[in-house]
């Protein structure tokens, strides 16, 4: 597989409508080729990572993401994962990888019980991951959300075995990196905005880093995140082991 | 048995029966009357305005598709083409708010894609009564919500639109709709059922008994009973939307389509009779197969039906496996419902009985067309007598402005924009809340900028103006992102066209649009009608919303209407006169809506949006604006409190020229916009103002906390008029929304 040029998932759901920028930002971000992965199929082929973007998966009309779970190709993304592959779930892909139990801890409604879309400052808790290697130790990065279930919530003893494991990587915050109740957009617990399953290969956050990698767009620092998987899929290709953190 | 009645309760005069008879040579059947009824509605026939609509300009070079389809269409280069339209939802929105909205979202969303585009970008023009009121409230909360949640889930972003507020809206809210897309030159689709003996299929979701007469209530005035008219409102889903989009561009790839064409307002009937008429065909449908929702559904159900998320599809002969097979993948149900005939009817069968057979041309086409009389009301002159006198020039400009900066209207909208997904896809360079909307359009080094505008106000004082400056304000909105307007789309708003009074004002506003298209060399390809726009015998102000969309060749060079840096110069194109009558200003702080708007000088208008798009192109602006409601204080306090980084403050000094405080600081002269530039530009900004016959003053210069807005007395000094703490400002502009929902009593106070 490492002579194989690089190729990362990117999975489509009935609903999913971040797929296509997803894509996007592989091919002209990260510079390697990206795979649309249809939501019916039961095996993947070979990737170096995979991602579940944004969206209305089967239009969230029950819990976000509860559906999505059930589709075939979920249980080959918790083959891939167990087997420590990368994976990346953004906004609606973050509430699939709750419902499918590959991280833990579920999501409420936002506590203005509005659908919010605007920029948010998140601090990077933890750059030993494969998805933040370029980020400095609590660096504060601006990131759009834009959803409508971001409010993370779990039971205190996992909290703490989050906390305790480091798996807490982004954190709502001020300016100048203080996590502060006010900086706190939709009532996350403990200003939750994105973790890693105990291993560190699998990432959900809420932000979009997809949609702040351009300059044209006004903001790049989600190029952080792309630029620190394409790090890490180079890193694990050369060494021909699963990355971890 | 048609009796008197039952034609009544249709919605058709008697003369409008003597027609059908005519045409049918019989009188029609139950099924054949409700065809007619939805057909020969306002809504779908037109049949007051089409007379008038013919004095738009609808030609130009980029012109590949005028008015007449589903939406219109633009090159833009590359190879590709920008598809628009905007569309009414007022009466459903005002019956149930979340539905209204994001049904009018979806329609306008079918008409884009159903040409063979992606959809790229949603805009919307809304207009309610003032905040204060709980039911106001209701209805704002609920639109929002209705467009967020069906413009989110479909993944096409809200990028901007208008609000206004105005008591005149308190019982007729206006909703509508914008969608813009893009497809390949080479690849538009068209609604036509071509090809005699192909088959036509029926895809989305299946037929209920929602939304039937739709087209009828939105052709009817509102009184008391309207809001039992709940049930003709359809309900929105988003989701399967989402899959019939999908499926319907994968369709569209494949080359198996002759035609297409949503169901729209009057549903299976209006989608076959005019794919039919279009193409000089006609169409046979057997009713049995259609797709349902609901058991026991009659012919008369199913043909009027305005169920949601359905096409009507004419493919090439033999393909339709592969159309049911894309279909199949993406949960869509879809059935071959009927082929095209070459007879020109628009048969219907239920299980092979001919339940009813009417001239596909003759519903689609021949409704009858009225010219109906128009004069100007009695009250006109009132409107229009402002005597100066009895406005006493305002003490405090500081506590005018603040009013003004919370004015509803005026206030910044983000409580509105953040619950829209705005940035999906990936293409919004600038965001809500800047002149117009910027998008990339990827693969290329291009960008649109789309826009949505219209003062109704001004519009009630003067028709013919009012309209006019829509068109003015739509193009100068785009010219200030750096974009060349390239056509628009058109959605009237007025009251009763039986009224004189009413058709005085649409003849006025369609001539006023075409006066400016036809100076500004932007042509209307696509727009709407929506009349009886009224409750009770109170019409809403005369609203020609304007939808507009402009072209940027190098993407990198858009602007946006925040001041940048410290130190820049700041100037202003164009000139201010004495314009107070139908401002804001008057409104808010006077409580007068009177006056003859601001003129609008087409040669002028011209002229200043040609030398600040060459300026702008030439890379020689930092920031750009236009001036409108609130006049040159406003404008300039939007600029020092939109820039990028957090607000820049300014310090102004005006010459007065004469003119009274209020007119320099809040009247709302047109043709003026607002650039801050490099101080090394500032002399190439100036030469090219000369070389154009454009007035240019420099106002002052970006910097500091405070906007200072200072005017030149006779003794060579200035007096100062406003200066106030940017931070204050922003505090107040931002929240101004944002308090009047939730605590509506506080904000009304606040009066200068």
């Amino acid at each position: 597989m490492a002579d194989a040029p690089s190729r990362i998932g990117v999975l489509v759901f009935p609903g999913s409508n971040c797929d296509r920028d997803c894509h996007h930002a592989v091919e002209q971000i990260m510079g390697i080729s990206a795979a649309f992965i249809w939501h019916k199929e039961s095996e993947l082929p070979p990737l170096d990572a995979v991602i579940i973007p944004g969206g209305f998966s089967y239009g969230d009309y029950l819990r976000t993401g509860a559906i999505a779970r059930f589709s075939p190709v979920m249980a080959a993304v918790t083959r891939f994962a167990e087997s420590g592959g990368l994976v990346l779930g953004i906004c609606n892909g973050f509430q699939i990888l709750l419902e499918a139990g590959l991280l833990p801890g579920a999501m409420l409604r936002n506590r203005s019980l509005s659908f919010i879309c605007r920029d948010v400052r998140v601090r990077v808790d933890n750059t030993a991951t494969p998805f933040t290697g370029r980020c400095k130790p609590g660096q504060v990065l601006t990131l759009p959300i834009a959803h409508a279930e971001g409010n993370y919530y779990t039971d205190p003893a996992t909290l703490a075995s989050l906390k305790a494991k480091n798996q807490v990587v982004f954190r709502y915050c001020a300016a100048d990196g203080q996590v502060t109740p006010e900086a706190n957009p939709n009532g996350s617990l403990d200003s939750i905005a994105g973790i890693t399953n105990a291993a560190g290969n699998v990432l959900g956050l809420m932000p979009h880093p997809e949609r702040s990698a351009e300059a044209l767009l006004g903001n790049e620092d989600g190029r952080l995140i792309l630029l620190s998987l394409l790090d890490s899929i180079t890193r694990g290709r050369f060494s021909s082991k699963p990355v971890m953190a | 048995m048609i009796t008197k009645d039952l034609i009544a309760q249709h919605g058709l005069t008697e003369e409008e029966y003597q027609k059908i008879v005519t045409v049918l040579g019989r009188e029609p059947n139950l099924t054949e009357l409700g065809m007619f009824s939805v057909m020969w509605s306002e809504h779908c026939s037109y049949k007051s305005s089409r007379a008038f609509l013919k004095k738009l300009p609808t030609e130009g070079p980029q012109v590949v598709q005028g008015p007449g389809e589903n939406a219109g269409v633009v090159d833009i280069g590359d190879g590709l083409v920008a598809v628009f339209k905007m569309e009414s939802h007022n009466h459903p929105s005002f019956i149930e708010p979340y539905q209204g909205a994001a049904t009018g979202v979806g329609g306008i969303l079918r008409d884009v894609f159903t040409m063979g585009a992606r959809p790229i970008a949603l805009l919307n023009s809304l207009r309610f009564g003032p905040l204060e009121n709980p039911k106001n409230r209701y209805l704002f909360g609920g639109v929002v919500s209705g467009i967020a949640g069906y413009g989110n889930c479909m993944g096409v972003p809200t990028v901007g639109g208008e609000v206004y507020f105005n008591e005149i809206y308190n019982h007729n809210p206006l909703v509508n709709a914008f969608c813009l897309g893009i497809a390949r030159k080479d690849r538009i689709f068209l609604g036509r059922a071509a090809g005699v003996g192909n088959p036509v299929l029926y895809i989305g979701s299946k037929t209920g008994r929602d939304g039937i007469h739709g087209a009828t209530m939105a052709s009817d005035s509102f009184d008391e009973g309207s809001e039992s008219k709940r049930p003709t409102v359809q309900v929105g889903d988003p989701f399967t939307e989402k899959l019939l989009l999908e499926a319907c561009l994968e369709l569209m790839e494949k080359d198996v389509l002759v035609g297409i064409q949503d169901m729209g307002a009057a549903g299976l009937t209006s989608s076959s009779c005019e794919m039919a008429s279009r193409a000089g065909t006609g169409i046979e449908l057997e009713v049995a197969d259609v797709p349902r929702r609901e058991q026991g559904m009659t012919p008369y159900e199913v043909l009027l039906s305005e169920s949601q998320e359905r096409m009507l599809l004419v493919a090439k002969p033999g393909r339709e496996g592969e159309v049911l097979d894309v279909c199949k993948k993406w949960d869509v149900d879809a059935a071959v419902v009927g082929r095209v005939t070459g007879d020109g009817f628009f048969r219907v069968k239920d299980k092979g009985v001919v339940v009813a057979e009417v001239p596909a041309r003759a519903l689609a086409d021949d409704a009858p067309r009225y010219e109906r009389p128009a004069a100007a009301p009695p009250y006109q002159d009132h409107l229009q007598s402002l005597p100066f006198e009895l406005i006493p020039e305002p003490m405090d400009c500081n506590v005018v402005l603040e009013t003004l900066l919370a004015s509803p209207t005026i206030a910044h909208k983000g409580w509105v924009f953040e619950q829209y997904d705005h940035m999906v896809q990936t293409n919004t360079m600038l965001r809500p809340g800047s002149d117009a909307a910027v998008l990339r359009i990827k693969g290329t080094d291009k960008a649109l900028a789309v826009t949505a505008d219209c003062n109704s106000l001004y519009c009630l004082l003067n028709p013919y103006i009012g309209a006019g400056i829509a068109v003015a304000e739509a193009a100068r909105n785009l010219v200030c992102s750096g974009a060349r307007p390239l056509a628009l789309t058109d959605c009237l708003n007025f009251g009763n066209p039986e009224r004189p009074d009413i058709m005085w004002q649409f003849i006025l506003a369609v001539e006023g649009i075409a006066d400016a298209c036809k100076a500004l060399k932007i042509p209307v390809v696509s727009g709407n009608v929506s009349f009886y726009n009224e409750t009770r015998g109170l019409s809403i102000y005369p609203t020609p919303v304007i939808g507009m969309v402009g072209l940027i060749d190098k993407a990198d060079r858009a602007v946006s209407q925040g001041f940048k840096a410290e130190g820049d110069a700041i100037v202003l194109l164009g000139e201010t006169g004495e314009d107070l009558g139908g401002t804001e200003y008057l409104r808010a702080v006077h409580h007068r809506e009177q006056g003859t708007p601001p003129m609008l000088n087409l040669d002028r208008e011209v002229a200043v949006q040609a030398l600040a798009l060459t300026a702008i192109e030439q890379g020689l602006v930092r920031s750009a604006h236009d001036c409108s409601e609130g006049g040159l204080a406003v404008a300039l306090a939007e600029c020092c409190l939109s820039a990028p980084a957090g607000p820049l403050g300014a310090e102004v000094v005006l010459e007065s020229k004469g003119l009274r405080r209020d007119s320099l600081l809040f009247g709302e002269s047109q043709s003026r916009i607002i650039l801050s530039v490099k101080p090394g530009d500032l002399d190439a900004v100036t030469l090219l103002a000369a070389g154009s016959n454009v007035p240019l003053s420099v106002l002052g210069t970006v910097g500091g906390g405070n906007l200072t807005l200072s005017v030149k007395n006779d003794r060579g000094g200035a007096h100062v008029l406003i200066d106030r703490p940017c931070r204050d400002l922003a505090i107040i502009w931002r929240g101004a929304l944002r308090s009047a929902l939730e605590s509506p009593g506080e904000s009304a106070g606040r009066h200068a």
